[in-house]
């Protein structure tokens, strides 16, 4: 998107791409461009940064208009802008049953899926036995899984076993992801430790399980985090499973909770943008507390064979 | 024990002439008996919530399972399953049945743009991002922060923002008009629907694509880049034959989990439409709508949806693996 910007300043054409701009006179160093290169660098990510903020910049300013129909004339929220929505929200609706139920199904999602996953993960980046193909190739495919397959006989075996409609059957559906990609990243994780501190392990006379225990786990401890950060992102926001499995609205998560607000019949937007903001700016704060560490794990997950 | 460390080692095995099958297996539990027990937790789990239901979703599409067919419990009344068996002829009515343009092909046009042209753009725009975080720049670090801002909203907030900004009226017709330019109808044209799909989750997918990618720019020795100043490479050719080569290994995967995430995406278009756009329906939409958006619901076609948008998945990933083998370029998987 950057390459149509004109930045020929001096007799070297210098694009915003190029991480190091090239400067054959002496008073510039590596690394340092030119004013108008710069210029456009700061021009770009601004103009990038308000595309991404603005749409939750709306949203917020949304919830501040009492009315439901203010975001067709959002100037009018100026001058009677107020909280009202907010306490609205926290007194007469179901926000805290959602929110335990939020929490419930995405911590209960989160604690199985690591614990189930982590000796896998181990296993398949330590050891090879036959079968680890196989098993590598199943991991990896069920992460590929569109929700409609399974969407379908879940659906049939849970109203079988009369789990429609409780916290278990969700987090039972979401772990069926869960366990798979978290095995993936551990793997990606126990991978960057060296092998050598299992050799050590070893010699001084633990067993397999014993350095795992001992020595790989301590060690893995952000892998583990990183793990369990994903799990809880990734089930705190899904949809689709949640909008199927969860009938009673006081059992909702906030991803089927937020959709009530706007019926056929009825459109509570602004309480629908309230909710929202009380939604995100936890999850969000959250979500940057960890994101170093995130996006570290997922990189390492992902590019270390 | 060599087992936990033979990767480091890196000796072959299957030198020695095979035994036989019994005492392969018996030698084979000796010597793995660790790693099977390991893996045991989640080749039960596996086996338990997605293998199982797989055969048993792979199963009903095989008959004429609907909701007023199936066993179900009203009040006290247990009703039994009364379907029945029909052999392959819900794929045969979903790929060559009549109006199956409509029910099928027309959404399977429709994913296939969908899927390459958001991942384009997820992967172009990320890229210029994450070129131009990774230079020395004043205030790098807020740029990175804020532009990360929708990957840390949940989708499901967001999507309802960028609802509001597209309603008939909402801010962004309003602006438009203020231009006095056309105001489409975001959400009720099918062409504008598309469009406004396209756009959300651009929206959404390029923070995830710009960090990996800044993740893989930083991992590139920036002697290589000295090296091919000295050289006299211009800008253009040391992005060309240092920068694009040192994200090859990123680059793939992160694409292969983009087309994946993207083909597969349900929350953006199910939340920004529900089930009022039919032409804009993505295959697994398309599929989720069959199955538990309408009465009375066709449990063996949306089983045979998913089951049909599996095998292009697992397809597609095949060929991209056998591509980049062939292109000597390693997948981090």
């Amino acid at each position: 998107m950057s390459t149509t910007t004109p930045e020929i300043t001096d007799e070297n054409p210098v694009t915003p791409e190029a991480p190091a701009a090239p400067n054959r006179g002496p008073a510039r160093r590596r690394g340092e461009r030119g004013l108008l290169g710069s210029l456009a660098s700061h021009g770009i990510l601004t103009v990038a940064s308000l595309i991404a903020l603005f749409p939750i910049a709306w949203l917020l300013f949304l919830s501040l208009g009492p009315d439901k129909d203010d975001y067709l004339h959002p100037g009018g929220i100026w001058s009677k802008m107020t909280f009202d929505n907010y306490s609205f929200v926290l007194q007469h609706t179901n926000f805290f049953d959602w929110l335990k139920s939020s929490l419930i199904v995405s911590l209960g999602t989160t604690v199985v899926g690591v614990l189930v996953a982590a000796t896998t993960g181990y296993a398949v980046s330590r050891m090879r036995f036959p079968g680890y193909k196989k098993l590598m190739w199943v991991l990896l495919v069920t992460q590929m899984f569109p929700i409609a397959v399974l969407i379908v006989p879940m659906y049939q075996i849970l109203s079988d076993l009369q789990l429609i409609d409780t916290y278990l059957g969700l987090i039972v559906v979401y772990c069926s992801t869960a366990v798979p990609y978290s095995a993936w990243l551990l793997k990606g994780y126990f991978d960057t430790i060296p092998f050598e501190i299992d050799e050590a392990g070893r010699v001084d006379g633990l067993s397999p399980f014993g350095t795992f225990t001992r020595l790989i786990l301590p060690l893995a401890k952000p892998g583990l985090a990183v793990a369990a950060f994903y799990n809880f992102i990734t089930a705190f926001g899904e949809v689709a499973f949640a909008s199927t499995f969860m009938l009673d609205d006081s059992k909702y998560t906030f991803a089927v909770g937020l959709q009530s607000f706007v019926s056929e019949h009825d459109a509570q937007r602004n309480l629908m943008a309230a909710t929202a903001v009380l939604v995100a700016i936890p999850v969000s704060a959250f979500f940057y507390l960890v994101q170093k560490n995130l996006v570290a794990g997922l990189t390492a997950g992902g590019t270390k064979g | 024990m060599t087992v936990a460390i033979d990767r480091a080692t890196g000796k072959r095995r299957g030198d020695a002439p095979r035994p036989g099958l019994g005492q392969r297996l018996k030698h084979g539990f000796q010597k793995h008996w660790y790693a099977y027990a390991m893996i045991a937790p989640v080749v039960v789990v596996l086996g338990v919530l997605v293998i199982y239901p797989l055969v048993y979703g792979l199963y009903l599409t095989l008959t004429d399972a609907n909701s007023l067919n199936t066993a179900r419990t009203i009040g006290v009344n247990h009703i039994d399953a009364t379907y029945k068996f029909i052999g392959l002829d819900n794929y045969k009515d979903i790929l060559f049945g009549p109006t199956s343009y409509d029910r099928f092909w027309s959404h399977f046009i429709w994913t296939i743009v969908w899927t390459a042209l958001c991942v384009a753009l997820h992967y172009g725009i990320g890229l210029g991002l994450a070129l131009l975080l990774n230079q020395k720049l004043r205030g790098r670090t807020f740029y990175r922060l804020v532009l990360i801002l929708p990957w840390a909203v949940p989708t499901f907030v967001t999507v309802f923002g960028w609802r509001f900004m597209l309603a008939d009226g909402g801010i962004i017709n309003s602006f438009l008009h203020t231009l006095h330019l056309p105001a489409p109808d975001w959400l009720e044209d099918t062409f504008w629907q598309r469009f406004a799909a396209i756009m959300v989750n651009t929206w959404c997918g390029v923070p995830f694509m710009m960090v990996s990618l800044l993740g893989g720019l930083q991992s590139i020795d920036a002697s290589l880049y000295e090296a091919a100043e000295m050289d006299g490479a211009n800008a253009w050719q040391r992005f060309r034959y240092v920068t694009l080569p040192g994200l090859r290994s990123v680059s793939s995967t992160v694409v292969l989990l983009g087309v994946i995430w993207t083909f597969n995406q349900f929350a953006v278009i199910f939340l920004l439409f529900g089930s009022t756009a039919p032409d804009a329906q993505i295959l697994v939409t398309w599929a989720y709508y069959l199955g538990f958006g309408q009465q009375p619901r066709d449990f063996a076609q949306s089983a045979a949806y998913g089951i049909l948008l599996l095998a292009i998945l697992i397809v597609f990933t095949s060929f991209y693996r056998r591509w980049l083998n062939r292109n000597e370029q390693q997948l981090a998987i």
